[in-house]
């Protein structure tokens, strides 16, 4: 397949970890992060820490928007879908996440909730189009990637017409998780070296965003495409940074990502949504300017507002050590539940639903190798 | 969540296009994004295409990884 087999091409990938193996200097380790659960899906499944020499650590990040939403806005999620006459459209990756006491979406529509997963928000807008006499709700996740479809979607609705239509916001910023990453207290902290950003999050916000966190932190923060040729080339690049003591913003996917991004995608964004003051996320506590809401124009299709589903904080599962794990503070195989309770058939927590999380990423790939966690 | 893959635009019309995902025809939204052209490669994400591949920077990138080869003496 074009633009992505030769990113898995294994001739590049070791002419990559070569010149890494030549590049590392002795004497010190170089602790790098991969903010997004892509990132640690493509480390996993191609064995690129196999490639990469000893004082060479990746470290999971929390990049994974599933991973990061407190079972408190899922709970709200669940009791929206089971409101009488409600067609809760979800993207599939949401519906198997289990609460603490072990209810999810999918159980809400064993027991008779009409949940839905859709492909597209264009499909919950075909949804509320066919069922006028119901209420559609979206339930809008992830981070900047995945903002302007529900932007889309929202504009759409309201040129259409489309009143029984709304979406459930829980959109999260990546420059505002960075930034709580690289500032966490000393006795919480995991020492970074290096970060490699987000691919398709940078597609549509451009590498600007990070400028300021590079400068502030003193990190180097190289964004890099999805595939396993790309992080090598990232890891690459932000060894070089290392060892020259440079913090700068470099752009490994430069086939896809530019310093402006997606201008469009940002455009109805900034039409459509309002920041919200804060946002709980998992793992990483409350976090100012993290998260977004629908603008005051289109306050009408807050499903927040329109349904009265309060928030109510729930708790994690016991035992569940998701949130050191997306801090990059534990490994899934340092979770008692890992691969016991906690599997992808019978998931404990979301680091092993989600397809990006870490401890799925561990299951799948990694269990049964002597190499740690 | 944030995956998004490059398919090939086979057909246009206003905003909608018509992809091959390796083969897999589809109907994506080009709302978000100007100028797409049949014949261009670009990144789909949630049936929206957020970007256009840019084949110049995709021939430089796999340049720069060919210039790491080193020479066996």
């Amino acid at each position: 397949m074009r633009h992505i087999d030769e990113y898995r091409d294994r001739d590049r990938a070791e002419i990559l970890a070569a010149a890494i193996a030549r590049e590392v200097r002795s004497g010190r380790m170089y602790r790098l992060m991969e903010f997004c659960g892509g990132h640690t899906h493509a480390i996993y499944r191609y064995g690129l820490q196999d490639l990469l020499p000893a004082k060479v650590k990746m470290v999971h990040g929390p990049g994974c928007p599933v991973c990061v939403l407190p079972t408190g806005r899922l709970d709200m999620a669940i009791r929206m879908a089971r409101l009488p006459g409600v067609i809760l459209c979800s993207y599939a990756d949401m519906v198997r996440v289990p609460t603490a006491d072990g209810d999810s979406l999918l159980k809400a529509k064993a027991t008779g909730a009409d949940v839905r997963m859709v492909y597209s928000t264009a499909d919950a807008l075909a949804i509320a189009e066919a069922n006028p006499d119901r209420q559609v709700i979206f339930f809008a996740i992830g981070f900047e990637t995945t903002a302007p479809a529900t932007a889309q979607a929202v504009v759409t609705a309201a040129a259409r017409g489309l009143r029984n239509f709304s979406v459930f916001v829980n959109h999260v910023l990546t420059p505002a998780a960075i930034g709580a990453i690289l500032t966490a207290p000393e006795s919480d902290a995991v020492r970074i070296d290096g970060l490699i950003g987000p691919s398709h999050v940078s597609v549509v916000i451009g590498t600007a965003p990070y400028t300021a966190l590079a400068a502030a932190h003193r990190r180097p923060i190289v964004v890099a495409g999805f595939e396993p040729v790309d992080v090598l080339q990232a890891v690459l690049m932000l060894i070089r940074q290392c060892n020259e003591g440079r913090f700068m913003v470099e752009n490994q996917y430069v086939r896809a990502v530019t310093a402006e991004g997606n201008r469009k995608a940002q455009a109805a964004m900034a039409e459509v949504f309002a920041r919200r003051d804060g946002f709980v996320w998992r793992g990483l506590g409350w976090i100012a300017d993290s998260a977004l809401c629908l603008a005051p124009a289109y306050a009408g299709f807050d499903a927040e507002a329109r349904f009265a589903v309060p928030y109510r904080p729930q708790p994690e599962a016991k035992a569940c050590e998701c949130p050191a794990i997306l801090r990059g503070q534990k490994r899934p195989a340092d979770c008692k539940l890992f691969a016991r309770a906690c599997t992808p058939q019978t998931p404990r927590g979301a680091c092993m639903v989600s397809p990006e999380g870490a401890c799925a990423a561990h299951y799948a790939y990694g269990r049964f190798r002597t190499v740690a966690a | 969540m944030c995956l998004a893959v490059p398919a090939e635009v086979l057909a246009l019309a206003g905003e909608t296009a018509t992809v091959s995902l390796g083969g897999i025809r589809k109907t994506i939204s080009v709302a978000l994004l100007d100028g797409v052209a049949v014949g261009d490669f670009v990144l789909v994400h949630v049936g929206y295409a957020l970007a256009r591949i840019d084949e110049t920077e995709a021939r430089n990138t796999l340049a720069a990884i060919a210039d790491l080869r080193e020479v066996s003496p």
